[in-house]
């Protein structure tokens, strides 16, 4: 993989000239009191002072509302405005760290099996994604159980790893990637071989996602467990909505008159009325088969089906939750049991 | 071994009770609810200031609710709640017995819900020192800053809906928000639906919000929505000297009609 | 219609209103475009996500059959949201339609075989669309029975069909109400659709069995189809499950890993078996 050097100065003169050239730039800001993916007018507005932000980077491709198509009821006629793909803009999202970028790669399965959903798709066509590596973690990162690490390149297009001078390693991993460093050859200089790893935050692998793959199945009909396991799951949508690679939503419209919008916006496995039907049956009508639902939709049906393991191992979830529902723990209590 | 886990693995081995919900060591020294029922297990059982999580939410979940062998570890939020529970005829008298803890420590066994008030009579009510400075920077926001702030706020909600989830108070089988004929509260997560659903719901624990502020502690995003059912917990105080969480048999300030009530618009 | 954003409904007329059982009415709908009628088709078992602008979007199966060309028909029964707005329309006025989605009734692999269709109370609908195509395709098949029971006799829908299957010498048409439910002028069978089915000792031999109830029926009619010597693989249905896509998104119809809306709503009762306890 083509390496190169980029400086801190030439790193605000990118940033500086792609908010110039009017890219769309998203990066972690430090906003009241945490730091999320905001749109930046500045290099200054951007922080680095972060294991991962709150949200994750998927609200760029996926965000948390999407006005689907408007429509306009006149007498009894009803007209449709199409989606304006045109819209969308060409957009650089930085800082994103490794395990974020490669949840990309799960919610892309989820938003082209078969059906190429066109807006998800051309958002993420549409977003240069320059990572950041990991020089630091905490307690509920997990990437290197779940395949990723703290300076895998897989997802983004670039790769930043910044060295002790305060400049970066830059890994160039895709053509996306290499067409902006091309498009800006002058700010990046040869690299200087500095040894990429000991740079990198040290993440504990606490176990193997393979034995949770290969274990899971055979708890499905396991009741007890589940209920047990979901015992402090207080059943709100924190883990999903904070999640990248979780895909569930609701449709739904929204009208001011006879003009409005149907909207995609997300929903949660772990609401209660998530499967309710009309008539009253709830096929998931305890929390138990809701979070068993949450894990199996990452680490069985997505693996089976998609041929990707839903989870990356960024530790979002568990950091969101009110209760302290460890997802790392849940996985290894599958495995023990 | 502690007091309490001492306490708790008496209690389970004794065979009178089989559950103790109370607190554990969570991740990065977080604590969180845990669910003991077997006395070796009962080692796990922290309680310091660490545990500030109001879990009466846990006294009436489907699956421990019909479980008259249960202990709480209680906290003075939990306490407040389960008091306001009871008056709710949420939880039953003699469905569970609660721990709390004397201010040296020691532990207090409550087994009615008249011992249960009696204890919360001697606790303090009021909103903490911080808690009163943030509530007075909002109150002394001029109509448009206040406006403001709570614009910048709403619009980062995500309509996770923990707030709800985790607040003892929010049992509602179906809530507003899932009426859908008709729609009251938009469901996408934007400022004006995420400013509906908020005020909404602080309407709906007027008089019945404890202050425990479990709404914004559980929070992802640090929305400070405590300070919205605190308002209305100040104010039924203020207007109708009603204080959640101290009567076992209170009427709800906004569900009753008094004659020296001071508004005269029902008359 | 020139799109690739696959939420984007086609625009269709109700041609046609019939009331066919209190709160229950259906639609036959028409495409205002001429080219979305044109490259339109589907065929019998699919589904679609039929929307009120301003209300929203509700999931049921194509009532009418793939050889009916030029219109679409959906029943409902008013129940929530979206049925509710969608029962208050009246002829001319236009609604939403995504689809056709879903997998189908393998109904070339039935040639030369008898059919039975047991359906009970609002799933009759799935099922007209999966017996008009066999009646339209006649000759393919042997002897067609239908077994249909609801509640009462002013829950049965599509009356007028009935009657028409009734009189054809080429379909075999019990009807049923449950006990209570008949009038004095019924001459149809009083009982539940298992017992009734139970009755009839449908024979086994070379022959498919379609099954679409409420999950009360299902649950009872099995075990009488089993006694009767139906093999698994014999015996089809379609499940329900909440939806929003329509197409292996949302997160909602899976059972296990198998999603409703991909995979089925079609189902032998083989593979049923196969899925977890989970709809």
């Amino acid at each position: 993989m083509e390496r190169k050097l980029l400086t801190k100065d030439s790193y605000r003169s990118l940033i500086t000239k792609l908010i110039g050239q009017n890219y769309q730039v998203v990066a972690p800001v430090k906003k009241d009191t945490m730091i999320d993916f905001l749109k930046i007018s500045s290099f200054d507005e951007i922080t680095e002072d972060y294991i991962v932000t709150v949200s994750s980077a998927k609200t760029v491709a996926f965000p948390r509302n999407e006005k689907l198509f408007d429509y306009e009821k006149q007498n009894k006629k009803l007209t449709q405005q199409d989606y304006d793909f045109d819209s969308i803009p060409q957009s650089v999202l930085i800082g994103v760290r490794p395990c974020d970028a490669f949840g990309f790669h799960s919610l892309s399965s989820i938003f082209c099996w078969d059906s190429i959903d066109k807006i998800y798709t051309t958002r993420l066509e549409r977003t240069t994604i320059i990572g950041l590596s990991c020089n630091k973690s905490d307690d509920y990162c997990f990437c290197t159980s779940t395949k990723g690490s703290p300076g895998s390149t897989a997802g983004s297009d670039i790769l930043l790893t910044k060295m002790t001078d305060g400049n970066y390693i830059v890994e160039i991993v895709t053509e996306k990637g290499a067409k902006l460093v091309a498009d800006f050859s002058d700010l990046f200089t040869a690299d200087g071989g500095v040894d990429k790893e000991s740079l990198l935050a040290k993440v504990a692998a606490n176990f193997n996602v393979d034995d949770v793959l290969a274990k899971i199945n055979s708890k499905f009909e396991d009741e007890a467990f589940w209920t047990e396991q979901a015992m402090r799951c207080i059943g709100c949508g924190a883990c999903a909505y904070v999640c990248p690679t979780c895909a569930c939503f609701d449709i739904q419209d929204e009208s001011h008159g006879g003009k409005g919008h149907r909207v995609r916006c997300w929903e949660s496995c772990g609401l209660s009325l998530f499967t309710l039907h009309t008539s009253g049956h709830n096929p998931r009508e305890n929390q138990g088969q809701r979070w068993r639902q949450r894990l199996m939709h990452k680490f069985s049906y997505m693996p089976d089906r998609l041929n990707t393991i839903g989870c990356v191992g960024c530790g979002r979830c568990s950091r969101a939750c009110p209760v302290d529902m460890n997802i790392a723990e849940h996985c290894m209590s599958i495995i023990e049991n | 071994m502690n007091n309490l886990q001492q306490k708790a693995q008496q209690l389970l081995e004794s065979g009178n009770y089989g559950l103790i919900v109370g607190y554990e060591k969570g991740t990065s020294g977080k604590a969180r609810p845990v669910f003991i029922r077997k006395a070796e297990h009962a080692s796990k059982l922290i309680f310091d200031e660490s545990c500030d999580q109001n879990i009466a939410v846990y006294l009436y979940r489907q699956e421990i609710k019909h479980d008259k062998k249960k202990v709480i570890v209680a906290n003075h939020h939990t306490l407040k709640s389960i008091v306001e529970l009871a008056a709710e005829n949420q939880v039953f008298d003699g469905d569970f017995m609660v721990l709390a803890f004397a201010g040296n420590g020691d532990i207090i066994e409550l087994n009615t819900f008249e011992e249960i008030e009696k204890h919360v009579a001697t606790l303090y009510h009021g909103l903490t020192e911080a808690e009163a400075a943030m509530m007075k920077k909002i109150e002394d926001m001029s109509l448009e800053d206040r406006w403001a702030f709570w614009e910048n706020e709403f619009s980062k909600c995500i309509k996770c809906y923990a707030c709800r989830a985790s607040c003892p108070m929010c049992y509602c089988p179906t809530c507003t928000v899932e009426i859908n004929q008709p729609q009251w509260i938009s469901v996408p997560s934007h400022t004006l639906g995420n400013l509906e659903w908020h005020v909404m719901r602080a309407m709906h624990l007027a008089g019945r919000c404890v202050t425990c502020g479990q709404c914004g502690k559980a929070c992802p995003l640090e929305l400070p929505i405590q300070l919205l059912t605190y308002k209305v917990a100040l104010d039924s105080k203020q207007f109708f000297d009603s204080v959640a969480g101290t009567s076992i048999c209170a009427d709800n300030a906004l569900a009753i009609f008094k004659p020296e009530d001071h508004e005269n618009f029902i008359r | 219609m020139e799109t690739q954003n696959i939420y984007l409904p086609y625009i269709m007329q109700i041609e046609k209103v019939s009331e066919d059982a209190p709160f229950v009415k259906t639609f036959r709908l028409k495409f205002i475009n001429p080219e979305d009628a044109e490259s339109f088709s589907f065929k019998t078992g699919q589904f679609g996500e039929y929307s009120v602008a301003g209300v929203g979007e509700s999931t049921f199966c194509i009532a009418s059959s793939p050889t009916r060309k030029g219109y679409i028909e959906c029943t409902f029964r008013k129940a929530g949201r979206v049925t509710t707005a969608l029962s208050d329309l009246e002829e001319g006025n236009t609604i939403g339609f995504r689809g056709p989605y879903g997998n189908v009734f393998p109904i070339d692999e039935w040639k030369g075989k008898n059919l039975l269709f047991i359906a009970g109370g609002i799933a009759l609908p799935p099922m007209r669309s999966v017996i008009w195509n066999c009646l339209d395709l006649r000759e393919n098949f042997k002897d067609i029975t239908i077994l249909y029971g609801a509640k009462s006799v002013a829950d049965l829908v599509y009356k007028h069909e009935l009657r028409e299957w009734d009189e054809r010498p080429d379909v075999k048409l019990v009807t049923t109400v449950d006990p209570g439910g008949e009038t004095h002028d019924w001459t149809g069978e009083v009982g539940f659709v298992p017992t009734i089915l139970d009755k009839m000792a449908p024979k086994a031999e070379n022959t498919i069995a379609i099954v679409c109830g409420p999950p009360i029926m299902i649950k009872y009619t099995f075990p009488i189809l089993e006694k009767c010597g139906f093999a698994d693989e014999m015996v089809y249905t379609t499940l329900e499950n909440r939806m929003k896509c329509g197409f292996g998104k949302c997160g909602r119809c899976n059972v296990g890993k198998t999603y409703v809306c991909k995979d089925g709503p079609v189902f032998s009762l083989k593979q049923l078996k196969q899925m977890p306890d989970e709809y």
